[in-house]
């Protein structure tokens, strides 16, 4: 048994008889290091330690849930929360379907997340990575005139999740990141580009390819024009279709389904989709970041096949929404950090990969704009009613090949629109940070405004 | 327990004085520039209400400090949730550690007498019952489900912080403020046939739950409802350039974004800004006066004193259209031999301070707002703002509106869907042909660099001669 397990296990000895509890103890260790100018910018090394405690009581029309988290395990942050917890618990509506998770036989998948490489890389070698980092942006090109910030991060965390209902799970997992902003000058206008490579430890990171990817981007920016406004075909970049998956796999959360508030509630088993697109949100796959063998409940995480060939096949669930539902959870609670209560969220998610390279999507789409970054999309894209409007940079496609870049232009359809527009699906996987993988995708029908 | 007792409290029982000196000294001991300690502790309290329910209540403490020693050009950065004299010379010696070439023992800091803020929350939220904070939230969810049968779900956010600190560096600074915040939130979903919409209002202050009247509560469900019932009927928003007309208040956002990150001095010298060496250039219309005040007593983004220790001011970045100054904090303010303009700001003590805005606001002018209107024969009025994001380097922004109708013939019609606006801060600027004096501010929350502050931004109603609409139509 983890250290972290059995101290979890020994707070649930406080729980009386007449609740339920649960413990989600974490602490980690995180290192940041910002390069600037060659030298150290700042140099941040951090540990915390924090907890989350949930009590559960029982009435004739339900349940009810009270929470606290405290940012130390100290035994007056401890005592202080958990009278919180119980405090808090009678204030909530009784609920038939609110419970915790409890063991559905599930076994975890046998994943290493967590790498000792970066507890054992000294100091130095991470901050020579982000000076050298900044040193091969700045001399990649002679048209960067500056790097804004060259960053080296890590960290290693561990939690357990406990609860009288005999949950009983610790994971750790640790990260590794390089990310670099360049701006790119003619000497009449700037132009910025972001670069980053991810990995569970700092020998899996290339600063090279992190170096290339933002002068790339910064570069070719350059003579950037506000396109004519038209209609047609968005080619996004595996980055950005990222970002739209996730976005589509905020709605197909049970959690909002349950809730009325999301686009797909009451469409299982239609086409909601073109046929090109099979959406998989499977944490248990270690090519994702955000791999994981148990979801925020303490449950397995598993393979959850949402979308296929285009037909809403399935909803993801925690225990409270799927009870809403008349479902067992998929093991896919998520929360944020100690403090959250669990919700239901993809964590993983993949579309199944085409068979085209990007030349080839270009070829093939003839006249449209390739999306390489995205802005605004927390103010202009909105999950329940399906409207999307978002900023974009990228470059015209024209005659099948990459033309002339643009900028201050955006693009515009609505989420249901572009699921059924999909025309082109890559091969060109990229296994990204955060909670999608992607590869390059055709939509049709988008509206970009221009001049 | 009155405020100042609180922070006497913190400075005498949290961590005493003559610890955070020493602290302090062992900070600046191999040879540091500057050393500072910032302690923190801070309660919250969340609930929200949906589907008629009242969901889980939460209740956070979070407590500790980080310290931040320079060495020249670098930063060294520590924090700690232990605040014994162990975990905090811990934290001191790491963040230190950045001073290589130190020369070792002890450097003495002369600590200048506490300087401290009492708190402007009249009702301060521990005095709060949560049977109240219950009925409040009922309460909306009443008012706004007996709006209209087409709203299918009403959810509500109640949420209040108290975030003490103390903060003291080897400048001799020592200060403390204790910082009480209020949120209050409607969402609605309306149901039609054309699918679902959404209505949303906010309520923030900086302030205790005297701010939560009833009256206000009971306006921001209507308006929740209103706004998700109206958009029932929308139509697609029209794509490409039109006049735009913002409505007071929420359009603040467009200055916070168009610009105003672009004068934080942090993007500004790393030449990372349109605007570095434009001080003293006519960069917008002279109608525009642009003013970031952190004194707003009450306001989202108010603070008495900073998260480096200086007092929260006004300043003008932009008046009559000609760049008079940046916003500044210790950092930056050093390497150019000048005073900080009161903007170090730090999510928590998790996190270094950098150059944040408090309250970015346009001043009034001296048109009248609904013939500003009349005079516009077709373009758009937004009503309200949802959020923004800026691209420093090249001005680039972009800012939704949540609630937007069509100006036909000097009438405000038909209700827009949702859409993001774009253009180019330096241009758009420029563009500004009328600004009213019907000035209001709106609460946001803005991120920089991963960390979350609360801001306030705020303007009359004002008139954009053209930008960019993100919409679908033709």
């Amino acid at each position: 048994m983890s250290e972290l397990l059995e101290r979890a296990s020994k707070l649930l000895e406080r729980a009386t008889s007449v609740e339920e509890m649960e413990i989600f103890l974490s602490r980690g260790v995180e290192t940041e290091v910002q390069a600037y100018g060659g030298e150290v910018e700042s140099l941040s090394s951090s540990s915390s330690a924090e907890i989350g405690i949930r009590i559960l009581r029982d009435g004739p029309g339900g349940a009810r849930v009270g929470t606290a988290y405290a940012g130390s395990w100290d035994d007056d942050a401890i005592d202080e929360a958990l009278a919180n917890a119980r405090d808090n618990a009678q204030f909530a509506t009784e609920d038939e379907f609110v419970a915790f998770a409890r063991p559905d036989g599930v076994t975890p998948a046998p994943l290493s997340l967590s790498d000792p490489a970066v507890l054992s890389t000294s100091m130095d070698d991470k901050v020579a990575m982000a000076i050298a980092l900044e040193a091969m942006v700045r001399g990649g090109d002679a048209r960067i005139r500056q790097v804004d910030a060259a960053n080296y991060s890590d960290y290693v965390a561990e939690a357990a999740i406990v609860t009288t209902t005999g949950i009983a799970a610790s994971f750790d997992r640790s990260g590794s990141y390089v990310s670099v902003e360049a701006i790119a000058s003619d000497g009449d206008e700037d132009q910025t580009g972001w670069g980053l490579s991810v990995g569970r430890a700092p020998g899996e990171l290339s600063l090279e390819t992190a170096a290339r990817d933002a002068i790339r981007r910064a570069t070719r920016m350059l003579g950037a024009v506000k396109a004519s406004s038209f209609r047609g075909v968005a080619v996004f970049d595996p980055r950005t279709a990222a970002t739209l998956w996730s976005i589509v796999g905020g709605a197909l959360s049970g959690d909002a389904v349950v809730r009325g508030r999301s686009f797909f509630a009451g469409r299982l088993g239609e086409q909601v989709a073109s046929n090109l697109v099979t959406l998989i949100d499977d944490p248990t796959d270690a090519r994702h970041f955000s791999a994981s063998a148990y979801d925020a409940e303490g449950l397995a995480c598993r393979r959850n096949q949402l979308i296929t060939k285009g037909q809403l096949e399935k909803f993801v669930y925690d225990t409270v929404s799927g009870r809403r539902a008349g479902t067992p959870s998929t093991g896919s609670a998520v929360r944020g950090g100690v403090a959250g209560s669990p919700s239901a969220g993809c964590r993983a998610l993949q579309l199944l990969p085409g068979e085209y390279d990007q030349e080839e999507i270009f070829r093939r789409v003839g006249t449209g704009v390739f999306v390489e970054s995205l802005t605004g999309v927390h103010s202009g894209v909105n999950p329940i009613s399906g409207d999307f409007s978002v900023g974009i940079t990228g470059l015209m496609i024209r005659d099948g090949q990459l033309a002339e870049p643009v900028r201050e232009v955006t693009i515009a359809s609505t989420l249901q629109r572009m699921l059924l527009d999909v025309l082109l699906v890559g091969a060109d996987v990229q296994w990204l940070p955060g909670t999608a993988a992607a590869q390059t995708v055709a939509v049709d029908g988008i509206a970009l405004s221009g001049s | 327990m009155t405020a100042t007792s609180i922070l006497e409290n913190m400075s005498e029982t949290l961590v005493p004085r003559d610890v955070v000196q020493r602290v302090l000294n062992e900070s600046m001991g191999r040879g540091a520039d500057f050393a500072e300690i910032f302690v923190e502790d801070r309660a919250t309290a969340s609930a929200s209400l949906d589907q008629r329910r009242i969901q889980e209540l939460n209740s956070g403490r979070s407590r500790g400090a980080g310290v931040r020693v320079v060495v020249g050009e670098t930063t060294g950065f520590a924090h700690t949730a232990d605040l014994t004299e162990t975990g905090l010379l811990d934290a001191a010696r790491a963040a230190a550690s950045v001073a290589r070439d130190g020369r070792g023992g002890v450097r003495e800091v002369t600590l200048s007498t506490l300087r401290d803020h009492p708190s402007r929350a009249e009702v301060p939220p521990s005095s709060v019952p949560k049977s109240h904070k219950i009925e409040l939230m009922t309460r909306a969810d009443d008012v706004a489900r007996a709006s209209a049968d087409a709203i299918s779900q009403v959810q509500v956010s109640l949420a209040d912080s108290t975030r003490c600190f103390l903060v003291a560096n080897s400048e001799g600074v020592f200060a403390a403020d204790e910082q009480v915040r209020t949120r209050f939130a409607v969402s609605c979903v309306a149901m039609g046939d054309g699918g679902m919409q959404t209505g949303y209002r906010p309520l923030a202050a900086t302030r205790g739950f005297e701010s939560l009247t009833l009256e206000a509560i009971e306006e921001a469900a209507r308006g929740a409802a209103h706004q998700a019932m109206t958009k029932l009927t929308a139509r697609p928003a029209p794509s490409g350039e039109l006049p735009v007309i913002l409505a007071g208040g929420s359009g603040g956002i467009l200055f916070h974004e168009a610009c105003g990150h672009g004068l934080e001095a942090d993007a500004v010298m790393k030449h990372a800004s349109v605007y570095a060496g434009k001080v003293g250039q006519q960069v917008a219309s002279p109608l525009v006066t642009l003013v970031d005040d952190g004194t707003m007593t009450g306001e989202w983004g108010y603070l008495a004193v900073d998260d480096e220790g200086r007092p929260g001011a006004r300043n003008v970045l932009i008046e009559n259209g000609v760049l008079t100054d940046y916003m500044w904090d210790y950092l930056r303010a050093r390497k150019e031999g000048r005073a900080s303009s009161g903007n170090g700001r730090r999510q928590s003590y998790q996190h270094l301070p950098m150059v944040r805005m408090t309250n970015t606001y346009l001043l009034a002018g001296d048109a009248d707002a609904d013939e500003i209107v009349a005079q516009t024969p077709r373009g758009v009025y937004v009503a309200q703002l949802g959020g923004g994001q800026v691209n420093t380097a090249t001005g680039d922004f972009v800012f939704g509106a949540t609630a937007a109708f069509m100006i036909e013939n000097g009438q405000i019609t038909t209700p827009l869907r949702d859409c993001n606006l774009i253009g180019n801060g330096p241009e758009i600027l420029q563009r500004v042909d009328a600004v009213a004096t019907d000035f209001s501010t709106t609460p946001g929350t803005c991120g920089k660099d991963g960390q979350q502050v609360p801001v306030g931004c705020g303007q009359a109603t004002m008139r954009l001669s053209g930008i960019t609409i993100g919409g679908t139509a033709a």
